[in-house]
């Protein structure tokens, strides 16, 4: 299924959650935050939310900035 | 000398640094370290979703011990993606924290007052301490803290500019007025603009490219936070009047052949 991932258009697995998405995204999930649909996933439910259909996450991490 | 505080946070340096444009990481530990800053600014960006994995993070690179963190929400045009962007810094584990800035536009990154000012209105009611950025404008800066700013911070000049204190007249009035604290933020070129910020009575600096782009970043550093000590203590010293004409400094009387 498609989904949006910080822009881009992302095919991805039925029964995915948003833990795997950043698990096979970064080597760390204490150094990103997500956001699906506008909204925060908290860390602690990444492995309960499945993604679904047509979801726009976004996963943000700590960049150099004044 | 007396650490800054701004709600419940307290910072022993008054100087801020950004953690961007500098040559190398490396470079830019030592240069906080050089200028005493206990406070460090960074931004937020999506993961780059090809290089990440080799890539060291700067959470990596930071003591949280030694050093606050700050986010900000740079880049965001709007008060929507300037309270998601700090909801995501805060979701990051960087607390409360927040130096907001809503940008007007990409040429001139002047802040927008008016949406400041609503972004702010709902992160204080999501319990952010929001350091708000805003133009050198008393009329935005007592509207800020009305909205429950925890600290105003007025430009010297425009972001990335160097050109120092432009307004010196409107932050003492900015000043004058203000009950929160109000630290300067953009436009410092070199030591002497913070000094100047520091004497105006400014409760704190924070810059960035001045010290990232000086051809030194360690020696600048070092600089501005010397600038920093020195203008604040010329602040609670007191300087003496001006006065438009000569007044010597040793005797007229007993002089010879008078």
């Amino acid at each position: 299924m498609r989904v949006r991932l910080n822009g881009e258009a992302t095919e991805v697995e039925r029964g995915t959650t948003v833990g795997m998405l950043v698990d096979r995204t970064v080597p760390d999930r204490a150094r990103v935050a997500v956001e699906r649909n506008g909204a925060i996933v908290p860390r602690a439910e990444y492995d309960r939310s499945p993604v679904v259909e047509g979801d726009d996450l976004e996963i943000v991490t700590l960049v150099g900035g004044g | 000398m007396q650490p800054l505080r701004v709600r419940d946070f307290a910072f022993e340096s008054r100087l801020f640094l950004g953690s961007g444009r500098y040559p190398d990481p490396a470079t830019m530990l030592r240069a906080w370290e050089a200028s005493g800053t206990r406070c460090v600014t960074v931004a937020l960006r999506r993961v780059d979703l090809k290089r990440e994995r080799e890539e060291k993070n700067l959470l990596d690179l930071i003591d949280r011990k030694r050093y606050t963190i700050l986010p900000n929400t740079a880049g965001c045009f709007t008060a929507e993606d300037a309270l998601r962007t700090a909801r995501l810094a805060r979701e990051l584990g960087l607390g409360d924290l927040v130096k907001l800035e809503v940008i007007a536009d990409e040429e001139t990154l002047l802040p927008d007052a008016a949406a400041t000012c609503e972004a702010t209105r709902q992160l204080a009611r999501e319990g952010f301490a929001v350091f708000a950025y805003t133009n050198d404008d008393p009329v935005a800066a007592r509207k800020l803290e009305e909205a429950g700013a925890a600290a105003v911070m007025p430009l010297g000049a425009p972001i990335g500019s160097g050109m120092g204190i432009l307004n010196p007249t409107n932050l003492r009035i900015i000043l004058a007025r203000a009950r929160v604290p109000i630290l300067v933020d953009a436009g410092v070129g070199t030591a002497s603009d913070v000094a100047v910020a520091m004497e105006l009575g400014a409760d704190g600096v924070l810059l960035n490219t001045g010290v990232a782009l000086a051809q030194d970043p360690v020696s600048m550093a070092r600089a501005m936070g010397l600038a920093c000590e020195a203008g604040r203590l010329a602040w609670l010293a007191g300087r003496m009047p001006r006065r438009e004409f000569a007044a010597p400094s040793s005797p007229r009387e007993g002089r010879i052949g008078s």
